[in-house]
């Protein structure tokens, strides 16, 4: 009984902070613009089965495409058994499912072989990641937080993969003493095909450490479960959720396609024609571009909260890999980051968005970095769920050159050549078809 | 280089009551830079051979807005494009045939938004359409059983999805094409794009065109071929930087085509 209240106790307050952190998280995003998505929803579809659901774009990299699909399938098979903890916790039952028998037998067992699968994979992403030796887990951006959070999610798997075997095994145990004991959820041998294997270390525990063990290990998954899922607010690991939203609303458009700024087009129309008819700009003025976080769309926020930080955009990137401080994943690290910090400024003023004298622009992303970029799009290409840093830098470099009048001299002069020539070098129009006379 | 050019603006066209099926955006590039004027007429040149009925906008074509667009001025860019499309529909054009891919993707992409509607084509799609067609044939032509790689351009590849029709014009030469070892989505950029033509590049450790002509000189092959004016731009300088220009040509896929056909 106590055990029951301590779960539902245990249970309540994980909800709570998930709860409040997704409450956060989505307020977060929806600080950022709306925007007209174009494309039909079964075109959506489509492209989340694909990639998210399908992991359609992570084959480029086969081997670490397989490893993550195990981790990924193996997560998700193995957490129907959260299903069963529940009960269990719930109503003080023990295995509540061993009663339709083959079939559990033949889940458990491939519960088992998948989290041995997790396991294996785990280590190697583990030793992989930190050996060095692979240079998008090297660069400067991932110092510190960003490789904690990488190895402590890796180290929190294999301990609850071991958890979960470690309770089979003891389970397993349990059969070899007591096995027609009336008290004993009795779940077939077969049911433990890896844990069975290195129970042997059990071997000679009384009944009672056995039942102790195997008590621990069960409290231990299911708050390391419910634990994950409120720190998977705080980390990288979103991704595990967002993938799915992320690539719904990404771009349907070639990847070419830039959006043309509607409030421009306004003003340009109303340039060319006094007379013309535009509507009025929808909520007041805006800034032409984004110089923070609330300028960007709420596409463009949700791809920060999913990024993995799995660092294939900025490996395909032709400025970074020619050695400019340009990191495409940088500026999707970045724009999450500020936005983390606006939303705690606005939770520690009532929910009211403070002037803090920072922004996105500079505090964060530096002009340099901006101008790095070829607009070649590998990076979108590149990211395995869909996002879009592209869509960032250009709107971070208007507001540079729309609100600043900032830019290289020599962009300043390839303006003013478009301005009055037509073109972007000092040529004379009226020289734009001497080609056909000589 | 036999046949004499005859390209007509669309103006002429009008004075002279015709009514030409496809508008041929020449771009800056292709109007004002040197070498790549070779390209453009080497496009013209083929459209002629095959009877296609086209014209150019002579001085009244101007920049599409692209790289004021990619540096963030979209209030320029806004301007040029809806200038160029008021004069577009003035001539009723439907269908547009661009020799730079940063102009195929502004007007196909991003005119249509601001009411610019028209069946744009690069030049390669258009060319390959015309060779299927059996309008130009190439025998035993210049570049038989040559080795030839192909650098995409990102505004015709990952931009837009096209990576077929240039490869299909070089087999269409008998020469052997060799990928570089990042090619077609994979491929990596000129450095170019996004208006980097039109500054010094930031910082770094290497130039991103030299990075990529390595890709190119790795393949052995004798002749880069190209889809874009910028691209050809960067690969050129590129083989220069590695003194390589007596044995590696950087060429349009256009001039290769009128070389191969003797046009
Ligand atoms: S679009 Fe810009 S940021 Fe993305 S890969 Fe190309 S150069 Fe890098
Ligand atoms: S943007 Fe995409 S590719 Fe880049 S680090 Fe994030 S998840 Fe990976």
């Amino acid at each position: 009984m106590i055990a029951q209240i301590a779960f539902v106790l245990l249970l309540a307050t994980a909800s709570f902070f998930i709860f409040k952190r997704f409450q956060f998280v989505k307020r977060n995003i929806l600080l950022g613009r709306d925007v007209q998505l174009a494309g039909e929803p079964s075109q959506r579809w489509s492209t989340m089965i694909r990639v998210a659901l399908g992991q359609g774009k992570m084959f480029t990299r086969p081997f670490a495409a397989v490893m993550h699909l195990i981790l990924y399938a193996g997560f998700i098979i193995i957490n129907i058994e959260v299903l069963e903890i529940l009960i269990d916790g719930l109503f003080g039952t023990h295995r509540v499912f061993a009663g339709i028998g083959g079939l559990y037998t033949f889940l458990i067992a491939t519960f088992e072989v998948l989290a041995l699968l997790v396991l294996v994979a785990c280590v190697v992403f583990l030793v992989r990641r930190n050996a060095g030796s692979i240079k998008r887990f090297t660069m400067p951006e991932l110092k510190g937080w960003p490789q904690n959070d990488a190895n402590l999610i890796l180290i929190t798997e294999i301990l609850l993969m071991t958890a979960f075997l470690t309770m089979n095994a003891c389970d397993y145990q349990l059969n070899q003493i007591i096995i027609k004991d009336a008290s004993h959820t009795y779940v077939s041998d077969a049911a433990f095909p890896i844990s069975s294997i290195w129970s042997g270390v059990l071997e000679g525990s009384s009944q009672n450490a056995l039942h102790l063990i195997e008590r621990f290990c069960w409290w231990f998954h299911i708050i390391g479960i419910l634990a994950f899922i409120v720190y998977l607010s705080y980390s990288k690991h979103l991704h595990i959720i967002l993938a799915f939203p992320n690539t719904y609303y990404s771009k349907l458009q070639a990847p070419g396609t830039l959006n043309n700024l509607q409030s421009v087009t306004n003003e340009v129309k109303l340039m060319l024609d006094p007379s013309a008819q535009v509507p009025p700009p929808p909520d007041g003025p805006q800034r032409f571009g984004a110089k923070d976080v609330n300028d960007l769309s709420w596409v463009n926020l949700m791809n920060a909260y999913s990024c993995t930080e799995c660092g294939r955009c900025t490996s395909e990137c032709p400025a970074n890999q020619t050695g400019k401080l340009l990191s495409p994943r940088k500026i999707m690290m970045d724009t999450r980051d500020r936005l983390e910090e606006v939303g705690r400024s606005m939770d520690a003023s009532g929910g009211e968005w403070k002037e803090d004298g920072k922004s996105l622009l500079r505090d964060y992303i530096t002009e340099e970095e901006l101008w790095a970029c070829t607009s070649c799009n590998a990076c979108t290409e590149a990211c395995p769920i869909n996002i879009n840093p592209l869509d960032i830098i250009i709107d971070l470099r208007r507001y540079l050159i729309m609100e600043e009048s900032k830019s290289p001299e020599s962009i300043t002069v390839m303006f003013n050549n478009i301005e009055n020539n037509g073109a972007p070098w000092a040529m004379s129009a009226m020289d734009r078809d001497q080609w056909r006379n000589n | 280089m036999s046949t004499e050019l005859k390209v007509k603006t669309m103006a002429e066209c009008v004075a002279a009551g015709e009514v030409p099926e496809v508008l041929f955006w020449v771009g800056c590039a292709g109007s004002f830079d040197d070498r790549a004027k070779k390209i453009t007429k080497a496009i013209a040149r083929i459209l002629q051979h095959c009877n296609v009925s086209f014209a150019i906008l002579g001085q009244e074509e101007t920049c599409t807005g692209d790289p004021a667009k990619r540096a963030g001025n979209e209030f320029l860019f806004q301007m040029m494009a809806m200038q160029n499309i008021q004069i577009l529909q003035g001539y009723e054009v439907k269908k547009i045939v661009t020799g730079c891919p940063h102009c195929f993707n502004t007007i196909k992409n991003e005119y249509p938004g601001l009411g610019g509607q028209f069946e744009v084509l690069h030049h390669t799609q258009l060319i390959n359409q015309l060779m299927s067609e059996g309008k130009i044939t190439i025998e035993g032509g210049a570049f038989k059983g040559k080795k030839i790689t192909f650098h995409d351009p990102c505004y015709l590849g990952r931009a837009n999805g096209e990576y077929e029709a240039p490869r299909e014009l070089i087999r269409k030469l008998d020469a052997e094409l060799v990928e570089m070892k990042r090619s077609k989505a994979n491929g990596l950029c000129c450095g170019a794009g996004g208006a980097q033509m039109f500054k010094e590049a930031e910082q770094g450790l290497k130039e991103i065109n030299v990075e990529r002509t390595e890709d190119a000189l790795a393949t052995g092959s004798e002749v880069v071929a190209a889809g874009c004016p910028f691209c050809n731009t960067m690969m050129t300088d590129g083989v220069k930087h590695f003194e390589k220009e007596q044995s590696v040509q950087v060429k349009d896929i256009a001039e290769l085509i009128a070389e191969a056909a003797d046009l």
